[in-house]
């Protein structure tokens, strides 16, 4: 029981800690800034680990944060070839691919208004597809390897890129687009220099949005075919196995990995759409 | 200044220009048998309630809109034909920069779609931008001017590429009266030194009579032309004209003229 009472008692002392930090001059710095959640995501680990221990939960219920930790470091080389397989090889390339079809699809929308009509509600059909039902057929049609993990996040990642696309191609003010009919621009000129950078705010919500569905996507369709590797064959063996350390070791892995994704897309965006009201410091 | 010879030259004509929008509502007539000529050099204030046409009139000139019959002429070109050959820069009602541009990058951007070369893109955004006196602003983003400057850098940004047309659309109709009575002196004084054919759309009385040298007075439903009046004037224009005799019997003729369409309602 001490170490569930001692996890209370740090977890109090930071939050008193914490309030005092917000309230003080050191918030406004850098450092305190990043300081705040820092020691609020290790309170959380110290309670968890205190309730686990204190209150003798089994591990196949919650495993204690140490225990994940000392799985991480043991299976540091079969997580990261789980990762390479799952990550590298099957959510990343998907991504890149449905992005870039998405694009290009948007354009060939963009300059035809007959595909407009066409090729949007065949899209809306595709995503409102179940993924629980798409990633067998597509391991069938791609085999058991990467490939048809890629396959899959393609199409998940495809028609929320679509959409944003095309809205931020229509995001430019008719005031600039009768602008650049004044000047007798061309339609590359016309996108290129005025409405693709307006699209980007778009874009980026768009890329955001597909940087999670692509994890997602990639560990599920896993589960239905894969190699003796990779995240989504991990988890769903050692559930069998009773094996929760490693699965939350996986998900430890997923999770990192998700925010290092994501925080890359949202330091792009930052770096590209500065102009943005949301994005001026 | 050009020559006098040139003065005279037409270089924007419409006879019986008509121009019906389709709408949901059915057919709006925007234009109605408009018949006008601007010359070289003019300076021709449009000037009329909201719905009488002028924006209209100013955008067909620019081929932005079409009109449904009756022939409309840019530089003996149809609009069209002269906005390709880049006859006309345009100004709207609000500056319309672009926000991941700076000054100076907006003020480049037909530039660089026109096709000039660096060097001459640097030298002429210089130039413009001391004409319109934001030197050593070009490297501000748009967000971080006042609206008067943002206006000042729009016109500069349609200068920059020497059309002999100048289009605004009520350039000054978004800013305070003392900021835009700075800039009607600007644009005069701009006016004076480059020559250009200026078509001015406003709903300002005292800037109509003060900026041009023909006021063309307009009303709507059908949106038409009620009163062309050439304005007796001096080109020097200080401020204070806007006190003298002269000035108060155009204002008045104007205002005459405005009612006389409200009337015909």
């Amino acid at each position: 029981m001490t170490a569930l009472w001692l996890a209370v008692g740090v977890w109090l002392a930071a939050w008193a800690l914490n309030v005092w930090l917000a309230g003080s001059r050191v918030s406004t710095t850098g450092l305190g800034r990043a300081l705040v959640p820092l020691i609020f995501g290790a309170t959380v680990l110290v309670l968890w680990e205190g309730l686990v221990r204190g209150l003798g939960v089994s591990p196949v219920i919650l495993p204690a944060p140490s225990v994940i930790a000392a799985k991480i470091a043991v299976e540091l080389p079969v997580l990261w070839q789980d990762f390479a397989q799952t990550i590298l090889k099957g959510a990343i390339p998907g991504f890149l691919i449905g992005a870039g079809a998405a694009f290009l699809v948007a354009i060939a929308i963009d300059r035809s208004p007959f595909l407009q009509r066409g090729l949007l509600p065949i899209g809306n059909f595709v995503a409102a597809l179940p993924i629980v039902g798409l990633a067998p057929i597509l391991v069938m049609w791609f085999g058991f390897d990467w490939q048809s993990k890629a396959a899959v996040v393609v199409v998940m990642v495809f028609f929320p890129m679509l959409v944003n696309i095309v809205a931020g191609l229509q995001a430019s003010e008719r005031m600039q687009r009768d602008l650049m009919a004044t000047w007798g621009a061309s339609y590359g000129q016309s996108l290129l220099k005025l409405r693709l950078p307006a699209a980007m705010p778009f874009i980026f919500n768009g890329l955001k949005i597909a940087s999670t569905l692509a994890l997602i996507g990639a560990i599920v369709a896993e589960f239905f075919g894969s190699p003796i590797y990779g995240m989504g064959f991990r988890i769903s063996t050692e559930v069998g196995r009773l094996g929760l350390d490693m699965v939350w070791a996986t998900i430890a892995v997923a999770a990192l990995a998700g925010s290092v994704f994501y925080g890359l897309i949202t330091l792009i965006e930052r770096w590209v759409t500065f102009w943005h009201p949301s994005q001026r410091h | 200044m050009k020559d006098t010879a040139s003065l005279s030259q037409p270089v924007i004509e419409a006879k019986g220009v008509d121009l019906v929008f389709q709408t949901a509502d059915g057919p709006v007539q925007a234009l109605k048998d408009v018949n006008l000529v601007i010359n070289r050099g003019d300076f021709v204030s449009f000037i009329g309630p909201s719905g009488c046409g002028k924006t209209t009139f100013l955008r067909a000139i620019a081929a932005l809109e079409h009109p449904t019959s009756g022939t409309l002429t840019v530089n003996g070109m149809s609009p069209d034909e002269a906005r390709r050959k880049r006859a006309y820069g345009y100004v709207f009602q609000a500056a319309g920069l672009y926000p991941w541009r700076t000054i100076a990058g907006n003020i480049r951007l037909p530039l660089e779609i026109m096709g000039f070369s660096k060097a001459e893109q640097e030298e002429r955004t210089e130039r413009v931008l001391e004409l319109v006196e934001l030197k050593g602003f070009g490297k501000k983003f748009p967000w971080q001017l006042s609206g008067g400057m943002q206006q000042r850098a729009s016109i500069a940004r349609a200068l920059a590429f020497d059309a002999d047309i100048l289009l605004m659309d009520e350039p000054f109709g978004a800013l305070d009266e003392i900021v835009r009575d700075r800039l009607n002196e600007e644009v005069l004084k701009l006016w004076a030194r480059t020559g250009k054919t200026i078509g001015f759309v406003t709903h300002s009385i005292p800037e109509a009579v003060y900026l041009s040298t023909k006021i063309v007075v307009m009303s709507p439903r059908p949106g038409r032309i009620t009163d062309v009046i050439d304005s007796p004037l001096p080109k020097e224009r200080p401020l204070d004209i806007r006190d003298s005799r002269e000035f108060i019997e155009i204002a008045h003729r104007v205002r005459e003229g405005l009612r006389a369409g409200h009337h015909e309602d």
